[in-house]
């Protein structure tokens, strides 16, 4: 203190010459974090009870693989479909077309308000409930028909209870996006002419992505743990693979391990993957690193 | 409104923009209470007025932002909104009207610029993606006109790293970028800081000067009486007065603009 205010040199209170305070407090906080996580780490890892030979041995087995990759299959190809139907409701719930806005908030309604479960149950039984399926003029003669039992399979049962459940929900994730995008950006786009699915796909669904994502990793993370469910209609996912397995081995423990590990790696590398999605979207915000960010994802296009 | 006299006669001193008996009411609330206005070709026409006189809704009605209740409006021998056809008026399709705003640029009070796209993105977006020029011809003009604004060097900034006198030139070049017929402009420097307000109304008075036909609305006094060629005062949903800047700022004739204009002249 007494030194500072006797040599009030300009040169002394430059800031970029201050010493950082040491701040022990949170030092000593990492520390305690980081030898109980590691004590953890260690009780886990020499516990027999996790079987971890067991899961090594598994984790890799062919029979399991498969599971993983029906799970990714299923997951991938219902958060597509489900996102494509999940835009066209938002557009139609946000549009000044009555019908088509009470259609899609039916739609919305109905498949939001039933579990799952049950969704997947119907579609695999459909058969029992409409036997055959047809394209044809209302009350009138039948253009094309089908036996449903060769269309529904519990690959499609499954595709299709997943997605249009999923559309529902993404509907209103996409809905709430492209209400945060400023009115003015629709006005810029219908005073320069622009086609409203141009200006969509051009200003308002870029700018509405920065707020859609983040849920939208969400969806996809439980759409990865929801495609268990599909084992009730016979379907071979990753937890019904480790269930056929400890069925039989009764090594319950060390192969839930396998399924949790693989979830775990899935979710982390989706994380990662959200990471740069979200800083692709963020450019043009105020802030160096972002406009670096955006510099680096320019480049390679 | 003859339309069909309009087509034969091929007079060039035929007004570009006619407004005729125009009425817009929202709910209840009639707005715009039947408003007539010819602006020629070249011609800066400056609206002034109190607020909530209808000046910004009767804009947007020239290019069909809103839609009109009574009257026409007629842009380039086109009707906005409508068209002729064997002796009936019908409605023009959303795709249709998109067309005919092709040909008028707008320029905003907030700017709205894309801010998901730099300054030049901004510019080249409706001459590449609606007018379908090529791109590397609408880049050299995009860049042109930033070179006329002076923002060369922020082709690859984005809006949010712009001041705000910036983004609007940027705004008025991203307007200027589709060559239109008719230049729209909504207190345009309503949104600045003061001392930006100078550089875009710089930007805006070169462009009168060059022949653009434009309608401005602005609280800008000053810019009314160096650049315009006719200013127009509404209040209440009607044009009060208009005439030569000279004399509808210096000599009113109308109780309700001198009251306005007062009013003005002692805020500063
Ligand atoms: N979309 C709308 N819905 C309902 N009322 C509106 C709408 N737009 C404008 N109005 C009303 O119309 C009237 C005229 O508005 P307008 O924006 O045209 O005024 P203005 O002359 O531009 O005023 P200012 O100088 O404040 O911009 C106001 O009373 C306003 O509340
Ligand atoms: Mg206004």
């Amino acid at each position: 203190m007494t030194e500072r205010t006797i040599s009030p040199s300009m040169d002394l209170r430059d800031v970029a010459n201050a010493h950082q305070p040491i701040e022990w407090g949170r030092w000593l906080l990492w520390a305690f974090v980081l030898v109980v996580a590691a004590n953890f780490a260690w009780i886990v890892a020499w516990n027999p009870n996790f079987g971890w030979p067991i899961v090594a041995e598994w984790f890799t087995a062919e029979s399991i693989l498969k599971g993983l990759s029906v799970t990714l299959g299923l997951t991938v190809v219902a958060m597509i479909i489900g996102t494509a139907i999940g835009l066209m409701l938002a557009i139609a719930r946000m549009s000044n077309d009555t019908l088509f806005s009470s259609l899609a908030g039916l739609f919305i309604w109905f498949f939001r308000g039933t579990p799952l479960l049950v969704q997947l149950i119907f579609w695999y039984n459909l058969s029992t409930l409409f036997p055959q399926i047809s394209i044809a003029v209302p009350f009138g003669p039948t253009l094309v028909s089908w036996n449903t039992n060769d269309l529904i399979t519990p690959m499609t049962a499954a595709i299709a209870g997943l997605s249009l459940n999923e559309a529902a929900y993404m509907a209103e994730i996409i809905r709430g996006g492209l209400l945060s995008v400023d009115k003015g950006q629709v006005e810029a786009t219908d005073a320069f002419g622009m086609t409203r699915g141009r200006a969509l796909r051009r200003i308002i669904i870029p700018q509405a992505m920065r707020s859609i994502i983040p849920p939208t990793g969400n969806q996809l993370i439980s759409m990865i743990k929801a495609t268990s469910l599909v084992s009730v209609i016979a379907m071979a996912d990753l937890l019904y693979s480790v269930q056929a397995v400890y069925n039989r081995t009764f090594e319950v423990i060390p192969m839930l391990m396998v399924a949790v590990i693989w979830y775990l790696v899935i979710t982390s590398i989706l994380n990662v993957g959200q990471g740069f999605i979200e800083r692709y979207y963020a450019r043009g915000e105020r802030g160096a690193t972002d406009v670096r960010a955006n510099v680096r994802m320019e480049e390679p296009a | 409104m003859t339309i069909a006299a309009e087509k034969i006669s091929p007079v060039p001193a035929e007004p570009l923009v006619r407004a005729r008996n125009v009425h817009k009411s929202f709910g209840s609330n009639e707005v715009l209470k039947g408003i007539d206005l010819d602006v020629m070709p070249g011609e800066v026409v400056v609206i002034l007025g109190p607020s909530g006189s209808g000046k910004s809704t009767f804009l947007r009605c020239i290019n069909h932002l809103e839609a009109i209740d009574r009257g026409s409006i007629v842009v380039a021998d086109e009707q906005i909104g409508y068209e002729l056809r064997n002796g009936r008026l019908h409605k023009l399709s959303d795709r249709a009207i998109a067309v005919q705003r092709r040909k008028i640029g707008m320029v905003f009070q907030q700017f709205n610029l894309y801010p998901h796209m730099t300054a030049l993105e901004n510019i080249i977006e409706a001459p590449v993606g609606v007018h379908k020029q090529n791109r590397r011809e609408a880049q050299a003009y995009a860049m042109e006109l930033l070179s006329r604004i002076g923002l060369t060097e922020k082709a690859h900034a984005y809006p949010r790293q712009l001041s705000g006198g910036q983004q609007q030139r940027v705004a008025i070049a991203r307007a200027l970028a589709i060559k239109p017929k008719l230049m729209l402009f909504d207190e345009p420097t309503s949104a600045l800081d003061p001392e930006l307000v100078g550089e875009v109304l710089a930007t805006m008075r070169d462009l009168a000067d060059q022949g653009l036909t434009m309608i401005v609305v602005t609280h800008e006094i000053g810019f009314a009486r160096e650049a315009a060629d006719r200013v127009v005062f509404m209040d209440g949903g009607v044009v009060v007065e208009q005439g030569r800047p000279e004399v509808v700022l210096s000599n009113p004739s109308h109780p309700r603009t001198r009251l306005f204009l007062s009013r003005f002249i002692q805020r500063g």
